[in-house]
C-alpha cells in the first residue's frame, strides 16, 4: 500500500465504509494465524523469468535443453523453460516415429550428425545418467539399413556412397548378384545397386530416448510447463547496414504461454527463444513475425515447414524375411523393418506430391496401404504376397517444402528466435547433434563441432537449395 | 607329471567335429615307449635316495628347457615389457604368427577395445564369455571376421539380446555359435530358431530346451509280465 506517486484510489468518492471493512479483512488476513488469500496460487503457471524458451518438447527441444545445461559455463547459469502445448506427446512426431538412424545421406553434415548421434544412442546411459534412476535400454537393433537403387538413380548412389565413407560412415556397395546371395527373400528386379550401413544403422525406441531425455532434463533443472504459446511481445530497432540499407531488427522480450484448458496466462519474460515445435513450427514463427512483409524480401520469407501426414502399417507374414532383415527402403520409395521376433513387420512409403493427404487429423487411410503400399513391397519381396494388416497409425513429419532439411540457427531479424525444426522425417536420428550444434550457437556464437551453416534460415531468402536425395 | 614329456602339435586344424574350443586346438602326443627301463632304474634309486631324486629333478629340468626352448610362452600368464618397456626378443619372433584364437572369457572388453580384435584377419575363435561390456553394438562390429571366424561363444554376457544377435548373419563361416545363458533375450527358444535359420551351417548351441518344463507326476511301475495262459 505504498505510495508511489500514482493514484492508487479516491478516498471520499464511493462507498466509504465498505472499502473500509475491505481494509480490515486485508489486514485480518495477513496477521498470523488465518490464511493468506493476498496472493494466488502461481504453482501451476511457468516461471516469470527464464533466460531460455523452448517452443515444443519433443525431442528436439529437450535435446537442446540438455545440451544448453551440458555446455553452460557454470552450473545453474542459464534458467530453461520447456513449453509443451501436449505433455501426453499424442500428436508428437517423436512418438510416432519409426525410430530409424542411418548415415546413408548425401549432405557430409547429415551423415556427420546421424554418426554423432549413434555413438550418443550407444554411450546413452553415461550422457542421460540420472542418480538412482535405471539405465535406459534403447532396445536399438543394429540390423542395418539396405537402399536400394535403380538403374536411373545408381550412380548418384555411389557418389553419396563415397561421400558418406568419406565421413566415416560404414556402408557398402552391393550388386544385385550379392543382394540375392545375402538376402535370398528379395527380387532384385529393377535393382541396380544397393547400399547396406553395416554399423551404427537399425532402429531403436524413440519413446524411451524422449523419456530418458525428460528425466535427466529435469534433474539438471529445466523447468517444463504444459501450455501454448499465443503470443510474442518484441520490440523493434531501425539500424542501417553497411550499405546505409535500413533493416528491422526485433527482439523478442517476452513469451505469453496460455494454460491448458483455461484463458489464464503468463508473460514470461526471456532473452532467447528456441524454435523446436516440430510441425507446428510455422505458427510460431508467424506469431513472432517471420513472413510479414513483402514477397521476395527477407521480411517477407515464411518459414516453409509444415505438417505432413505419414502412415505407418503393421503386418504380419509368417513366410517372411528372416532375423537379419535390414530397413529396407525400395527403389519405388516403400521401406519396410522387422518388428519383434514374432514375423510382424511395420512400414509404409511416402506419398507423391499429388496424393498427400490432408493433416487436419491423424486418421489412417487403409486404402493407401492396399493400393500405393503392398504392390511395392509385394514386387519386391514375393513372400509379402500373402500378409495380414494389424494395425497402422498416422504421425506428422515437420516437412520442410523447401529442400527437405532442418533449419538450424538464428532468424537474421528476430535476432533472438533460433531454429531447430523442419527435418522431414530424419529429426530423431540427427537430434542429439542438432541439439548440441543450437546450444553451442546460443552459449558460443558459432557451430563449434559440427559446421551446420548451410542449414541457416538465410537460404530460404537466397535460394540456395541443399537438396538431400535420400529421403524416405 | 606326464605333461613335461608330451610334445605340443602347434597345427592349424580345419575343422572338424571333434576338435572343440581353443584349449584344444593343439593335441597331445603321447611319449614313445623304449626310455621305459631307464626311467624304472632312475625310478626305484629316486624313492630310496634325495640325492638321486635331486640328481633326477635336475635332468626333468633340462629335458622341460629342451622342450619350452620351442615354446617360451607355454605356461606364463601375460607377456609383459621389462622394466625399460622393451619386450624379449622371442617376442618379436612371433610378430608374423597368426593368431587363431582369443579367450576374452570375463573381461572388461568393450565397443572401443574390440578395435585390436578385429584386426586378426585369421582369426577362428573367439571366445566373449560372461564379458559384462559386451552389447548388441559390439556384435554388430564382428563382420571384419567374416571370413575366417569359425566359432563364437557369447554365453553368460549380460546385455547381449536377439537384437545383437541379429547382426551376426555376416559371419557365413561360423560353424559353432554358443548363446547359452543370454539373459537379455526375452524368448530363448524362439531366437534360437531363428538365429538357426539365419546361419544354416552353424551349430547353435545354447539354449536349454527342457527350461520351464516340469516332470509328470510319477507313473507307477506297471508289472507288464503277461499272464500266464492257463
Amino acid at each position: 500500500m505504498a505510495h508511489t506517486g500514482r493514484t492508487v484510489g479516491r478516498l471520499g468518492e464511493g462507498d466509504w465504509d465498505g472499502k473500509v471493512s475491505e481494509i480490515k479483512k486485508k489486514i485480518k488476513s495477513i496477521l498470523p494465524g488465518r490464511s493468506c488469500d493476498l496472493l494466488q496460487d502461481t504453482s501451476h503457471l511457468p516461471p516469470e523469468h527464464s533466460d531460455v524458451v523452448i517452443v515444443g518438447g519433443g525431442v528436439l527441444g529437450l535435446s537442446v535443453a540438455y545440451w544448453l545445461k551440458k555446455l553452460e559455463s557454470r552450473r545453474g547459469a542459464i534458467r530453461v523453460l520447456v513449453v509443451e502445448r501436449d505433455h501426453t506427446y499424442s500428436q508428437a512426431s517423436t512418438g510416432l516415429s519409426v525410430g530409424g538412424i542411418c548415415q546413408q545421406f548425401s549432405l557430409p553434415e547429415n551423415i556427420q550428425l546421424s554418426l554423432f548421434s549413434a555413438s550418443f544412442l550407444r554411450n546413452v546411459n553415461e550422457y542421460l545418467a540420472v542418480v538412482d534412476a535405471p539405465p535406459l535400454d534403447l532396445r536399438f537393433n543394429p540390423s542395418g539399413y539396405l537402399l536400394l537403387a535403380s538403374e536411373k538413380d545408381a550412380a548418384a548412389m555411389e557418389s553419396d556412397v563415397k561421400v558418406q565413407r568419406q565421413e566415416g560412415a560404414k556402408v557398402s556397395l552391393m550388386s544385385p548378384d550379392q543382394l540375392r546371395n545375402k538376402f535370398p527373400w528379395i527380387n532384385t528386379e529393377g535393382v541396380a545397386l544397393a547400399s547396406y550401413g553395416m554399423e551404427d544403422e537399425g532402429w531403436f525406441d524413440p519413446w524411451c530416448l524422449l523419456q530418458g531425455l525428460r528425466r535427466k532434463v529435469q534433474s539438471l533443472g529445466v523447468l517444463f510447463c504444459q501450455g501454448e504459446v499465443t503470443r510474442f511481445v518484441s520490440s523493434s530497432q531501425r539500424m542501417l547496414t553497411t550499405d546505409d540499407k535500413a533493416v528491422v531488427l526485433k527482439r523478442i522480450h517476452e513469451v505469453h504461454v496460455k494454460m491448458d484448458r483455461s484463458l489464464e496466462y503468463q508473460p514470461v519474460e526471456c532473452a532467447i527463444v528456441i524454435n523446436a515445435a516440430g510441425a507446428w513450427s510455422a505458427q510460431i514463427a508467424a506469431l513472432a513475425g517471420i513472413g510479414e512483409g513483402p514477397p521476395g524480401t527477407l521480411q517477407g520469407t515464411k518459414l516453409p515447414v509444415e505438417p505432413r501426414k505419414r502412415y505407418v502399417y503393421v503386418w504380419h507374414c509368417p513366410q517372411g524375411p528372416g532375423l537379419e532383415t535390414p530397413l529396407v527402403a525400395d527403389t519405388s520409395g516403400a521401406y519396410f523393418r522387422r518388428e519383434g521376433l514374432g514375423s510382424n513387420y511395420l512400414g509404409g512409403r511416402s506419398p507423391t506430391e499429388q496424393e498427400e493427404p490432408d493433416p487436419a487429423n491423424l486418421e489412417v487411410d487403409h486404402d493407401f496401404f492396399q493400393d500405393k503400399v503392398w504392390p511395392h513391397l509385394a514386387l519386391r519381396v514375393p513372400a509379402f504376397e500373402t500378409l495380414k494388416v494389424q494395425s497402422a497409425w498416422a504421425g506428422y513429419y515437420d516437412y520442410n517444402t523447401f529442400d527437405q532439411n532442418g533449419v538450424v540457427g538464428p532468424h537474421p531479424l528476430v535476432v533472438n528466435m533460433y531454429f531447430a525444426t523442419g527435418f522431414s522425417g530424419h529429426g530423431l536420428q540427427q537430434a542429439p547433434g542438432v541439439g548440441r550444434a543450437v546450444a553451442e550457437m546460443v552459449l558460443k556464437g558459432r557451430f563449434q563441432t559440427i559446421d551446420l551453416s548451410p542449414f541457416l534460415f538465410t537460404r530460404f531468402y537466397l535460394g540456395e537449395k541443399i537438396q538431400e536425395n535420400n529421403i524416405i | 607329471m606326464a605333461a613335461p614329456w608330451a610334445s605340443l602339435r602347434l597345427v592349424a586344424p580345419v575343422w572338424n567335429g571333434r576338435i572343440r574350443g581353443i584349449h584344444r586346438l593343439g593335441g597331445a602326443v603321447a611319449p614313445e615307449g623304449n626310455q621305459k627301463k631307464k626311467r624304472t632304474i632312475l625310478q626305484f634309486l629316486t624313492n630310496y635316495f634325495y640325492d638321486v631324486e635331486a640328481l633326477r629333478d635336475y635332468l626333468l629340468q633340462r629335458e622341460m628347457y629342451k622342450v619350452h626352448e620351442k615354446n617360451r610362452f607355454r605356461d606364463k600368464e601375460w607377456i609383459r615389457p621389462d622394466k625399460y618397456g622393451h619386450f624379449s626378443q622371442e617376442f618379436w619372433n612371433f610378430c608374423e604368427v597368426p593368431v587363431e584364437a582369443v579367450d576374452a572369457s570375463d573381461c572388461d572388453i568393450n565397443y572401443e577395445g574390440l578395435d585390436n580384435l578385429l584386426r586378426l584377419k585369421e582369426l577362428q575363435s573367439l571366445s566373449l564369455q560372461r564379458c559384462s561390456h559386451v552389447d548388441d553394438w559390439c556384435l554388430s562390429r564382428l563382420y571384419p571376421l567374416a571370413d575366417s571366424l569359425q566359432e563364437l561363444s557369447l554365453a553368460g554376457c549380460p546385455r547381449v539380446s536377439e537384437r545383437g544377435l541379429a547382426c551376426l548373419h555376416h559371419l557365413q563361416n561360423l560353424r559353432r555359435l554358443d548363446i547359452s545363458d543370454l539373459p537379455a533375450v526375452s524368448n530363448p527358444g524362439l531366437t534360437q530358431i531363428l538365429v538357426e535359420e539365419m546361419l544354416p551351417n552353424c551349430e547353435v548351441v545354447g539354449v536349454d530346451w527342457a527350461e520351464g518344463l516340469k516332470s509328470g507326476p510319477e507313473e507307477q511301475p506297471q508289472d507288464t509280465a503277461s499272464p500266464v495262459p492257463a
